[in-house]
């Protein structure tokens, strides 16, 4: 059961083959087991994920069940949700209760999923191997010493230890994507603007995306079914037809045309990353699709403009935190300024205020035109570049990560290597493309993702080439060893 | 050495919308605090902004009232800086690209007419409230005001004067009334004005280091406000002194202004533009919309009451200055279908004094443009004369009826039987024979001292033409 | 550019950040390595570029004037710091 996929525990609810409490309580005694050393949660409240699962069982009982009605889902804590406490990795909001549904959260409840937990994050989702959390890194599956990625390293953990069939995740520069990879998932960031981002707590408001995590990309339809769709109350939010993602997962892919490009095989990719990726690429081959090489020039520039613009909107986003109206307060402060500064000062961990500073940095006089406005034109001309690119192809292929996971702490102190581990995943924000990853195969033991990159709302088509390659091939049932 | 003093105005015109800007929590005055204080307000983790479409449309409404330049395209900015009443820690504003263009206000001083330039007007967020009462030594903050709608208007340092700042003001003030963008409430902080005060040696064209004086909300303190600023920039020049760049507050009890403490430190605002918005953009077809549904403005209305009624321009000019008063106007000539100089005579006198006396607005007047129509009636028929006409309206304007009830119950009904008026003049002549002799001796005037005779007999209700005949035929004969 | 620790203490007040003097030394040398990172874009010329701030090119949307929020001050006091009468306290504002 604990490797089944959406659709089989659908169908094991449909039958009765098991109830969705048996089902919750289940995946909660696999949470207490793994979890004290794993860390992939940072709350759970079985009462209420319980009650959940007892209302979706009365809903199943009575035939009203949807394609998710009593599965649960663990949440990233970056969504909130009413009644549960939601810290977005940081101290600053450990002792917070939200007092309202990320609309994310409503649609979860909507389609009667169970909310199994909230999982472990990169505070404020600012890292890319989750140590920057305030609760404590969280562990890879695959190889405890590791780090499982980030920002999304709770859920991506919390799936590959089976410790939930499928969760959300968010990506703002890779923390679905790369993640994933490291933990041998399947993970997919869509279109910026499909998913409604109110009440998701803001990182860089015009890259922050949700996203499905799962075992396979069938799986993510079914959550991007739920996931995707307009809300009034985003201004960014998309007003488009609902779509169902599942529609095309069963096309063949023969005459899908494949980029390859050649900065993502370039220098700084693990040798046995390109190795996997090569072979996946050859898979696809195999299956009827061209491949032709393309070229995404300014690839290289998408780290530094990413490092402008993500930390200049999150400097302003993270304002709202001062201790005034929720959230963490210093317990001694002189005056008002002495309030604040100790407040953020205690509240905040060490990267949030370097991407705090760094982004104050840009913004102020004098800095704006060099910095900010510089790298908003750079923006333009990366999103170009994919432009180009998708007039000779219909999907773009590469690796999702640099390489494999890494141990746990090796990174910590360069910050600048850490922000390299985006480098196949910032550009696909900063154009706001959707992305995916899809397990490939392993290197040094450890799982290795391919990125598929698609074009404006072609999400489906993306599930349907990850879904071809799942249909012959086994690495996203792939478990890890010891859970 | 002679100084002028130069003057630009900032003012924050909160917009009459019944929701805040950015999210549907209610912007009514008065609420218990924080009750309408909703997630958006407060700034909760991961909400976010929609843009409220009246706002937008006020802001149209606006521009064409000041023949502006409407902003196409236009982008919402954050300018960011901590203060307890700023939830987000950065308030939604518009910066480089604003609603509202380069526009103009003209404004009377005396005789003199002139244009004031606006430089631009964007829509942005208000601030919440500070309530600095007995808390422990603590700050109260109460954040119903926050996200409530504002325009914020902007002109060129055009003014020379505080009387024409303070005609300025008013004429904004009136205008946005009128357009029935804003209540114009002042003590509700519906209209407040930030004023930009430097001096420099007449004829330079150089501009001095200006103060701003923040958060006047009445035009009095306006004035007063200005004149000491002026008065201590000239003074603290000429005493060898520099003027530093400042924001100061006016303090009503001691008519002097002050630096404020809290923005002694450089701002640097940071603006960028807002991420969670996306450009506003603004059709022919939307201003042609609000077009549609705008009011006459004042300038049309005064060319068009020139032309329609044949008021003087002083008369035209002074009736359309409120939107009330025009209104009343228009209201009561309609009812009345005489002559609309009369009208225009008694709304801008008698009506306009008992207003001002009362400090009441024309909206509430106790006596209706139908009533004084009414009133005005009985003069043209001959009823009453305009003499008594004032003593009707007094009793009108305590609530005493309407003219005719009045006239009937006082029985001032104008005399004007002769047979009557006759018996009354003959008495006169014989009480006043000295006053008779004078006249035939050639005193003209003594005519004059025999006709408030006889309306002093008849208690005014005679009717002074027929006094004037009878009298003019019983001395020549 | 190089950066200095007073420029650390600058951005970081402005950021109402406390830092120590230690703290200022130790974050100095990693902005440097990030705004080291971050120079790269000036090899670029960006003449006559538009800026690019979102990535559909779409406009804002229009939300109707009605209310649709009731008031839940209690709820959202529950978590805050410190209230009273309904106010959120803060140390004493200075004007």
């Amino acid at each position: 059961m604990i490797n089944a996929s959406l659709k089989e525990l659908a169908a094991a609810l449909a039958s009765k083959q098991i109830s969705s409490v048996e089902l919750t309580q289940l995946f909660l005694d696999r949470i207490v087991r793994l979890n004290p050393e794993i860390n992939a949660y940072v709350t759970l409240d079985s009462d209420k994920s319980l009650a959940q699962a007892a209302a979706a069982d009365a809903l199943i009982a009575q035939g009203k069940a949807g394609p998710l009605t009593g599965i649960p889902v663990a949440q990233k804590d970056i969504f909130c949700a009413k009644g549960w406490r939601t810290t977005c990795g940081s101290k600053m909001l450990a002792n917070f209760t939200a007092p309202y549904d990320a609309h994310i959260i409503s649609q979860f409840d909507a389609a009667g999923a169970v909310n199994l937990g909230k999982t472990n994050m990169d505070e404020f989702a600012m890292g890319s191997s989750n140590e920057t959390s305030f609760f404590g890194k969280v562990q890879n599956p695959w190889d405890r010493a590791r780090v499982p990625g980030g920002s999304s390293g709770g859920s991506a953990a919390a799936v590959a230890a089976r410790m939930a069939p499928a969760a959300t995740g968010t990506d703002t520069g890779g923390s679905i994507r790369q993640p994933a990879s490291l933990c041998g998932l399947s993970g997919l960031k869509p279109t910026y603007g499909v998913c409604s981002r109110y009440g998701m707590i803001a990182f860089a408001s015009s890259l922050d995306q949700a996203g499905p995590m799962a075992k396979s990309a069938e799986d993510l339809a079914l959550m991007m079914n739920v996931m995707a769709g307009f809300d009034s109350r985003d201004s960014t939010s998309l007003q488009r037809e609902k779509e169902d993602y599942t529609r095309d997962l069963a096309k063949p892919l023969a005459g899908l045309r494949i980029g390859l490009p050649k900065e993502y095989f370039a220098e700084g990719l693990d040798a046995g990353v390109a190795k996997v990726v090569e072979e996946a690429i050859a898979q696809y081959r195999k299956l009827g699709a061209e491949t032709v090489e393309i070229s995404l020039p300014n690839t290289q520039l998408s780290i530094p403009v990413y490092y402008v613009l993500a930390p200049a909107e999150a400097s302003s986003n993270l304002s709202r935190y001062d201790g005034v109206r929720y959230g963490h307060r210093a317990a001694e402060y002189t005056d008002l300024m002495d309030m604040y500064c100790k407040t953020r000062a205690e509240g905040f961990g060490a990267e949030v205020k370097r991407r705090i500073m760094v982004g104050t940095y840009v913004l102020s006089a004098g800095y704006y035109d060099a910095y900010y406005l510089k790298a908003q034109q750079l923006r333009r001309l990366i999103a170009q570049d994919f432009e180009q690119a998708f007039r000779q192809c219909d999907v773009i292929m590469g690796p999702a990560a640099p390489g494999t996971a890494f141990k746990a702490g090796e990174k910590t102190d360069d910050p600048v290597a850490m922000y390299l581990e985006d480098l196949y995943t910032i550009a696909v924000n900063l154009a706001g493309l959707p992305g995916m990853s899809v397990p490939a195969g392993f290197a040094n033991g450890l799982p290795v993702g391919l990125q598929v990159i698609g074009n404006y709302f072609d999400e489906a088509r993306m599930l349907n080439v990850g879904h071809a390659y799942q249909q012959v091939t086994d690495w996203h049932t792939r478990m890890p060893e010891g859970i | 050495m002679q100084w002028e003093v130069v003057i630009g105005l900032e003012t924050h015109v909160q917009l009459q919308t019944k929701t805040k800007i950015f999210c549907g929590a209610s912007t009514a005055f008065g609420a218990e605090p924080n009750t309408q204080a909703d997630a958006v307000s407060i700034a909760l983790p991961g909400v976010l902004p929609v843009l409220n479409r009246e706002a937008v449309q006020c802001a149209i409404r606006f521009a064409l009232a000041i023949d502006a330049e409407i902003g196409r395209r236009s982008v919402f900015a954050r300018k960011n800086y901590f203060y307890p009443d700023l939830p987000k820690g950065y308030q939604i504003s518009q910066y480089e690209l604003p609603v509202v263009g380069k526009g103009k206000l003209t404004i009377q001083v005396g005789d003199a007419e002139k244009t004031i330039n606006i430089t631009r007007a964007h829509l942005e967020e208000d601030a919440g409230k500070s309530l600095h009462g007995d808390f422990h030594g603590m700050t109260g903050i109460d954040l119903n005001r926050a996200g409530t709608p504002l325009l914020e208007i902007v002109t060129e340092p055009d003014m020379r004067s505080a009387a024409e700042a303070v005609a300025y003001a008013k004429k904004l003030h009136e205008l946005v009334m009128w357009v029935g963008i804003c209540d114009g409430n002042m003590q509700e902080g519906s209209f407040r004005c930030d004023v930009n005060v430097s001096v420099r040696p007449k004829g330079s064209d150089k501009l001095g280091t200006r103060r701003e004086i923040k958060n006047l909300n009445s035009f009095r303190f306006m004035q007063q406000a200005i004149e000491y600023e002026t008065r201590w920039q000239i003074e603290t020049l000429e005493d060898g002194g520099t003027i530093h760049q400042a924001t100061v507050l006016f303090d009503p009890d001691t008519g002097e202004t002050r630096a404020m403490r809290s923005k002694e430190e450089a701002n640097d605002y940071r603006y960028f533009p807002d991420p969670d918005l996306l450009p506003l953009v603004i059709s022919e077809a939307d201003i042609e919309a609000v077009k549609a549904r705008m009011p006459e403005l004042p300038e049309d209305m005064k060319n068009r009451f020139e032309q329609e009624y044949g008021l003087p321009a002083y008369d035209a000019t002074t009736i359309t200055s409120s939107r009330g008063m025009a209104d009343y106007f228009v209201a009561a000539v309609a009812e009345f279908g005489g002559e609309a100089k009369l009208v225009a005579n008694w709304v801008m006198g008698s009506v306009a004094a008992k207003l001002n006396e009362e400090g009441k607005d024309i909206a509430a007047s106790p006596v209706s443009p139908m009533q004084l129509a009414g009133l005005l009636k009985r003069i043209a028929d001959n009823t009453i004369s305009g003499k008594i006409a004032k003593d009707v309206f007094a009793a009108m304007w305590v609530g005493e009826g309407d003219a005719d009830s009045i006239i009937e119950q006082k029985g001032l009904k104008q005399v004007s039987d002769s047979g009557a008026i006759e018996v009354i003049v003959d008495e006169v002549l014989a009480a006043n024979a000295a006053m008779v002799a004078e006249y035939k001796a050639g005193k003209e005037k003594a005519f004059n001292g025999l006709v408030g005779q006889c309306m002093k007999a008849s208690k005014g209700k005679a009717n002074p033409a027929q006094v004037n005949e009878i009298l003019k035929n019983k001395l020549a004969g | 550019m190089s950066l200095t620790t007073d420029d650390v203490k600058r951005i970081a007040h402005l950021a109402r950040i406390e830092v120590t003097e230690d703290e200022a030394q130790a974050t100095l040398t990693k902005l440097s390595g990030i705004l080291g990172l971050i120079e790269q874009m000036q090899a670029v010329d960006t003449t006559g570029i538009e800026p690019m701030s979102h990535s559909q090119d779409v406009t804002q949307r229009l939300r109707e004037d009605a209310v649709t929020e009731t008031n839940q001050r209690e709820l959202f006091q529950s978590i805050a710091p410190a209230v009273e009468n309904g106010l959120y306290l803060v140390p004493k504002v200075i004007e």
